[in-house]
């Protein structure tokens, strides 16, 4: 890689050790993706809790604070795996309690603002168009480059800390012009008319077609999509497609037409969505043993507008004895929410409101499973059905009034 | 089985040796695996049952998630790191986990891994000289 000056002196040591290893482990990711320079972010989103890290990751997070590791940049974190509220009454491990604390810590002391979100483009930081930053989680990379326009790769959470230490990433991916063209369209002729919808988009379009570089061009729809309906979308387009952006022409800042968005180029293949599309991937989903006791809203965290859905359509009405309705957002979300009545809502209906996490990031989550005796997870996230898979829950994708309903009668459909 | 060799376009990390194991579905420790076993718990996964731990992994895709990046850093932690990731696609996350990790990575391959070895032979990875070569095939 060409370095300028200034990252020679950081390889020298200029700017201390935690900034010289960050540098020479960002060169090994670029040389392997054939990144000629790096390039300057102005924002990091990063993720780092103690169930994906564990205590090789804590302690090689204290060992680079221990170096005196400074951010250059805004540095923001991603939804964590404890709602010490809740940890306790989730049966979740004292220990690993313990240590996500000294994690937070510890992050804070290299100056991260731990703000537990994965809706940071919903409530933190909106990039501009051209703006490079350096996120992750593959939903907030997907939203930045498609809705905002920005430019970032998918960054692991020592990706995104060693660009928050040096202030820029490698220059490759989706940072180029090249790889932000539209590679094949889908048309969308069916109504969307909920959130669980268009993940099952996202679904329909990303599971066939699973490659970072695969960018689709959605096109023909009959109306403007919301800012949460683009979340979902985007949210299952990275999950079941690995995908890092899409187009929405008309509706994406680098989608004028469709032909822009396609570089002037042809479509190497081109999608039709239909409503019986939609109605064959709900159909998809097996009942399992008919469990109904554990419905969740989560995956991305929910925005302020999604949880006044929420306690409107669980107004007057009770989770069913002997289930769980769980609902995540952030801390911003979560205190206006309750200035404005809908947690109280939420809450006097039966629905445990967690703060700062994400459900299929908890800690201790497969003993959960089995201390409740879990089998089905349902939920109006297409991208949480798909990711949290590992941990052996049968998943159902259902739409957000029939959640509510799964939830408050206990009756799987 | 027509060569004992295949390519790969891009490379990371020291040369290994270990078992191949196949997988006809892509991969994501988030998505699939048991980080604290390290074997394939989502059910129905094309692996499901089968233990990462010093094999060599041959990927079809990546999965989406972040996690791979701390992750792959766990596995080695926890001394149930496979000796290699071989991918045919991937993605960022991916390669800067295992090169956070130490664990070689490749992507990109011709022919495709079936055409020339199969799960439970031993195979060796040069990604200096991006290669994958057959030592020993399973008896």
């Amino acid at each position: 890689m060409q370095l300028t000056p200034e990252e020679r002196a950081i390889l020298g040591g200029e700017r201390g050790a935690a900034a010289r290893r960050a540098l020479e482990y960002q060169v090994k990711v670029g040389e392997f993706w054939d990144a000629k320079r790096f390039v300057a972010v102005t924002n990091v989103h990063m993720m780092g809790d103690i169930e994906v890290m564990g205590d090789g990751g804590l302690q090689w997070l204290k060992d680079t604070a221990a170096l005196g590791a400074r951010c250059t940049v805004g540095t923001t974190t991603n939804a964590r795996c404890i709602d010490f509220a809740h940890c306790e009454r989730l049966g979740q491990d004292a220990g690993e309690v313990a240590k996500e604390r000294e994690l937070i810590a510890c992050l804070r002391r290299m100056d991260v603002v731990t703000t537990d979100t994965c809706i940071n483009y919903q409530t933190v930081y909106q990039p501009h168009l051209g703006e490079h930053v350096a996120w992750g989680d593959t939903g907030t990379v997907i939203y930045a480059n498609s809705v905002f326009g920005a430019r970032s790769n998918f960054e692991s959470g020592p990706a995104a800390l060693a660009a928050a230490l040096t202030g820029r990433t490698p220059e490759y991916g989706f940072h180029l012009d090249e790889h932000r063209r539209g590679v094949f369209t889908v048309e969308l002729r069916a109504r969307l008319d909920d959130l669980a919808d268009w993940g099952a988009v996202g679904k329909l379009v990303g599971e066939p077609h699973q490659s970072y570089f695969s960018v689709p061009v959605f096109h023909g729809f009959h109306r403007t999509p919301t800012a949460d309906e683009l979340k979902h979308l985007g949210a299952a387009l990275a999950s079941y497609g690995s995908m890092g952006m899409f187009h929405f022409v008309g509706e994406t800042p680098e989608a004028p037409t469709l032909e822009a968005a396609l570089g002037n180029r042809a479509p190497a293949e081109r999608l039709v969505v239909t409503d019986a599309d939609l109605e064959r991937v709900y159909a998809g989903y097996g009942l399992g043993d008919g469990d109904a006791r554990l419905v969740v809203f989560s995956g991305p965290q929910q925005s302020l507008l999604e949880m006044k859905q929420l306690a409107a359509l669980f107004c007057g009405r009770r989770v069913k004895a002997g289930g769980h309705c769980f609902v995540t957002t952030n801390g911003g979300v979560l205190a206006q929410a309750r200035a404005l009545g809908y947690a109280k809502a939420l809450e006097d209906a039966g629905v445990t409101i967690l703060e700062g996490v994400c459900f299929y990031i908890l800690q201790n989550l497969s003993p959960m499973r089995v201390a409740n005796k879990w089998t089905n997870l349902v939920s109006n996230s297409a991208k949480i059905v798909n990711i949290i898979g590992a941990h052996r829950f049968n998943t159902l994708l259902r739409r957000t009034r029939d959640c509510v309903d799964i939830a408050c009668t206990g009756v799987l459909r | 089985m027509s060569a004992a060799r295949l390519r790969v376009a891009r490379a990371f990390g020291p040369p290994v040796e270990g078992v191949a194991l196949l997988s006809e579905e892509g991969f994501s420790p988030r998505y699939d695996l048991d980080r604290w076993s390290g074997v394939i718990t989502k059910a129905g996964h094309k692996l499901e049952g089968e233990n990462i731990k010093d094999k060599v992994c041959f990927f079809p895709t990546a999965k989406g998630g972040i996690a791979a990046g701390w992750a792959f850093h766990d596995l080695q932690w926890k001394k149930i790191a496979p000796k290699a990731f071989v991918f045919g696609v991937t993605n960022p996350v991916m390669v800067q986990g295992a090169v956070f990790a130490g664990i070689t990575i490749t992507e990109g391959w011709m022919p495709h891994p079936r055409e020339v070895l199969k799960t439970g032979d031993w195979v060796r990875v040069d990604p200096l000289g991006k290669w994958i070569e057959v030592l020993r095939r399973q008896a």
